[in-house]
């Protein structure tokens, strides 16, 4: 196992997380007798309790950098000693007798194996804990400990003094359905995989009897054995199919689970017929490597469905569990849901607003970007209104609650969703339609020949009629559709694109539209310093420098876009809404706006063809010295991926909840003439359901909540990795690699699935036309029948396979320079 | 070939007890987690392998 952290090299990397070590800081860690360099207070205290609880093979198994944790204050073991209170602990833990109780918890933080192991060991070191695991899967920590010896307020300590956050977490009932079922999915394909093991080594004997020979006896005895163990198999293992193809049968609903249920009873009763009056031919093998792929593909489906529904039952992790209330000049720390209208909290720098209020003291400015776009923080002064979700970004804020939990804003956009979810489209299941015209022409030819054949010969009728049955037996029609899906939904994951939903990529074949989001989808939602222009006689560098020094003592978004200064500046002082000053090497600077800066004379900023930049001045006591043009970046493929997905054929639209005009900007710069700015979460979802009425198909590529309506309401939906976890959890897709031009890709990829599948159906079809006529007039003999099944199957399935090749590598590479240009 | 008849009964019966266990394994959570075991099983579980170096807080550790 590499080690990344040491592989690299650089002297100047964090031991721990790998982040640049700021020059002049010093922060040494001895681990395994070699001094390490680590970047901050937080990564050192952490990497200091890691050696000194003797966990220092963590360094050694890890195969990915820790995350940069934040230093273990006061405070947050007040916040955690809220935990221990008997009424918020009823929401989640479970007590398991007198002295034990057990409790899950949601990780944040963990990045490889190695966490799960430091977590592990760190926690079952503690006196009064029975059990812990951590599931690297979902990353849900379950701890069972003695009450007595230990609080919970202790472990969460524990968890964190190793550079992890743990929330509590409240299985939902949803959660509980999701793991019977995947349990009852995986002991389905259990069965299934066993019994089709062993009835195909009988079928082998079989074959191998019928061309050699094999005793009447013989071959009686083992396909009563192959009976006894497809058995279970199709009543066990396929009984999803079965329920489904009933339900749809209830709702009138021709869908794709009927063909299959019917193909699969069909053939073992056929076979079951043949086992009891000795007749030609026995199909149990196929029923059960029927059963077992199909399984598979709706397990696997089912898996990646599960893994984005996972993050959606935490809808109030956009919210902090606890809030600071004054009351009576005191500060007090109780749960978010004690809070009500009228009472007074106090929010600290980088924490989440709990509710909706009024600012009553205090100056600061609250990053709005994930619930309304707008990727600047808004300035925040007396009497100005902020909003539940929104960051605190610079200074403490008192707030006066107006509104709490299901009457705020941030619920209110919730509430879209689910007026969103039930008028959104279906995606057209191909398979589907022709499963109606199929089973339909199937049933009724059945009937004719079963009747036809009761006047010519109504001894040979049954089995006629079986045969027609088996041999149209639409196991290639059905394996067309699913086998196609997985593999391309499989090629694109390692492109990184994840999928959730099988059937999106049958949507994405056919948009018509594509629509952005702007800020953390077209940009990156960071600021990003575009150019300098020294007015003075210092040089760029020299202004950069002293720029950097001073902004790294700021909390604001602009500091972000600022490398680290080898300068040091003292006494610094932050002026919210206005700038910073301090001292370097005994002369004072200040940066900031520019009556702030240099308050001797109006200075407007330089001509540039971007109106909607952010401008910082640079100054000393008596001169102006540069200016910073500061800008949200856009992402380094924006452009190329619009131009190809025009070339595709795809109108791309440009919808922005931010109300600047930047928005104008970034259209420009991209070639989008259709745009809109300051739409709201209704505006957003409207407008889309607008083009869907005039027969749009829509793509829709989001990242905030803001977006999770039009997610919703798109024909396919796809979230930035960056996303928060509930416009993930619905999005039909993830963008894991951040790189847009990878839609293109992937949409190019549907297009080619959509086509791989007509050629498996057309297959499929052309096959059973075939067939049908040659086994109602009597004339396929059952081993043609059973090979010719087995054939048209594998001819699908390899079509299919075409798929999963690894998708262009020119994507990849390109992906790989821009990442580096980026960097 | 009378032998078959005893030893695929032995073979079904053998099957039978598979599918048990691997019920019995799903049912206590084996199958909960299917990527941190196949790391977890190359990590040591025992931490004098390695002589320590200053681990004489090693049983106390700091909250």
């Amino acid at each position: 196992m590499s080690n990344p952290a040491s592989t690299k090299g650089l002297a100047t990397d964090c031991y721990h997380c790998g982040l640049p070590v700021p020059a002049g800081a010093d922060y040494p860690v001895f681990i395994k007798g070699t001094e390490r360099a680590m970047c901050c207070p937080g990564c050192q205290a952490v990497a200091s309790t890691i050696i000194s609880t003797g966990l220092d093979q963590y360094y050694q198994y890890r195969t990915d950098l820790a995350v940069t944790p934040k230093p273990l204050e006061d405070e947050l073991l007040d916040e955690l000693a809220l935990y221990d209170r008997s009424d918020i602990q009823q929401d989640f833990v479970n007590p398991l007798d007198d002295q034990q109780t057990e409790a899950i918890f949601l990780v944040e933080g963990i990045t490889c194996a190695a966490c799960t192991w430091l977590i592990e060991h760190q926690l079952s070191k503690l006196e009064g804990v029975e059990r812990c695991s951590v599931n690297l899967s979902n990353h849900q920590l379950r701890i069972q400990w003695h009450t007595e010896q230990i609080k919970l307020s202790e472990l969460l300590a524990a968890v964190y003094s190793i550079g992890y956050k743990a929330y509590p977490y409240q299985s939902a009932a949803e959660d509980k359905l999701q793991q019977t079922e995947n349990r009852n999915y995986i002991k389905r394909l259990g069965i299934a995989g066993a019994g089709m093991a062993q009835v195909m080594m009988y079928a082998a004997a079989l074959y191998a009897g019928a061309f050699d020979y094999i005793s009447g006896e013989h071959r009686d005895f083992l396909r009563w054995i192959s009976l006894i163990i497809a058995t279970p198999v199709v009543f066990y293992s396929a009984r999803p199919f079965f329920s489904a193809a009933l339900r749809n049968l209830k709702n009138r609903h021709l869908s794709m689970d009927v063909p299959v249920s019917i193909a699969i009873l069909a053939a073992y009763f056929a076979s079951l017929g043949s086992t009891i009056f000795g007749g030609r031919e026995v199909y149990f093998d196929s029923v059960c490597m029927f059963t077992f792929f199909l399984l598979l593909g709706r397990f696997l489906e089912f898996r990646a469905r599960s893994r984005m529904d996972q993050s959606s039952h935490h809808l109030t992790r956009l919210l902090p569990d606890t809030a600071t209330l004054i009351e009576q000049g005191k500060q007090r720390l109780v749960a978010i849901r004690d809070l009500k209208s009228g009472d007074t909290i106090l929010v600290k720098t980088a924490h989440i607003i709990p509710a909706d209020g009024l600012v009553i003291s205090g100056q600061s400015s609250t990053d709005e970007s994930h619930l309304n776009g707008e990727f600047i923080p808004v300035p925040k002064a007396l009497g100005d209104t902020v909003v539940a979700g929104s960051i605190n970004v610079e200074h403490p804020l008192t707030i006066q609650i107006t509104e709490v939990g299901q009457n705020t804003k941030l619920s209110g956009i919730l509430r879209l969703l689910d007026q969103a979810r039930a008028t959104k489209p279906p995606i057209a299941q191909l398979a589907d339609k022709i499963a109606q015209y199929f089973i339909a022409t199937v049933l009724i030819l059945a009937t004719g020949v079963a009747l036809a054949w009761t006047f010519i010969d109504s001894n040979q009728a049954f089995w006629i009629t079986l045969s027609v049955l088996v041999v149209t037996c639409p196991c290639a029609l059905s394996l067309a559709t699913p086998t196609a899906l997985t593999a391309a939904t499989g090629s694109l994951q390692r492109l990184g694109l994840l999928v959730s939903r099988g059937h999106t990529l049958e949507g994405l074949a056919s948009i018509s539209h594509v629509i952005f989001d702007k800020t953390g989808t077209l940009t990156t939602g960071k600021l990003r310093l575009q150019h300098i222009h020294p007015l003075g006689e210092h040089n760029r560098h020299q202004c950069n420098h002293i720029a950097a020094a001073l902004e790294a003592h700021s909390e604001h978004p602009i500091a972000n876009a600022f490398e680290a200064s080898p300068l040091q500046a003292f006494e610094p002082r932050v002026h919210p809404g206005q700038g910073i000053e301090g001292v370097i090497d005994g002369q004072s600077y200040r940066i900031g706006r520019p009556d702030f800066a240099f308050s001797n004379t109006v200075l407007s900023p330089p001509e540039s063809n971007d109106p909607q930049a952010q401008w910082l001045l640079l100054a000393n006591n008596t001169e102006p010295m540069a200016w910073f043009q500061l800008d949200d970046e856009l992402r380094p493929d924006a452009a190329e991926t619009v131009e190809q997905l025009s070339k595709l054929g795809l109108k791309v639209e440009l919808l922005s909840g931010d109300y600047s005009n930047n928005v104008a900007s970034v259209a420009k710069q991209l070639n989008i003439s259709n745009y809109r700015s300051g739409a709201s979460p209704m505006n957003k979802m409207t407008y889309t359901q607008a083009l869907q009425t005039d027969g749009a198909k829509i793509l829709m590529v989001g990242d905030g909540i803001n977006d999770i309506p039009v997610l919703a309401a798109a024909d396919v939906s796809v979230a930035m990795t960056s996303a928060a976890d509930l416009t993930k959890a619905n999005a039909d897709a993830i963008l894991l690699s951040s790189q847009l031009s990878h839609l293109v890709s992937a949409i190019r990829h549907a297009r080619k699935t959509h086509r791989v599948i007509r050629q498996n159906l057309g297959w499929a079809l052309a096959y059973n036309l075939i067939a049908l006529p040659a086994a109602a007039l009597g004339y396929i003999p059952p081993y043609f029948a059973a090979l010719g099944m087995s054939l048209s199957s594998l001819v699908v399935v390899m079509n299919a396979l075409r798929l999963s090749k690894p998708l262009a590598k020119a994507a990849a590479s390109e992906a790989n320079k821009s990442q580096l240009a980026s960097a | 070939m009378e032998a078959i008849y005893l030893l695929v009964p032995i073979a079904l019966i053998l099957v039978i007890i598979g599918v048990v266990v691997f019920f019995w394994a799903v049912k206590s959570d084996q199958f909960e987690d299917l990527e941190g075991p196949a790391h977890s099983i190359l990590f040591d579980d025992d931490p004098n392998d390695s002589p320590p170096t200053d681990n004489t807080e090693k049983d106390k550790p700091e909250p």
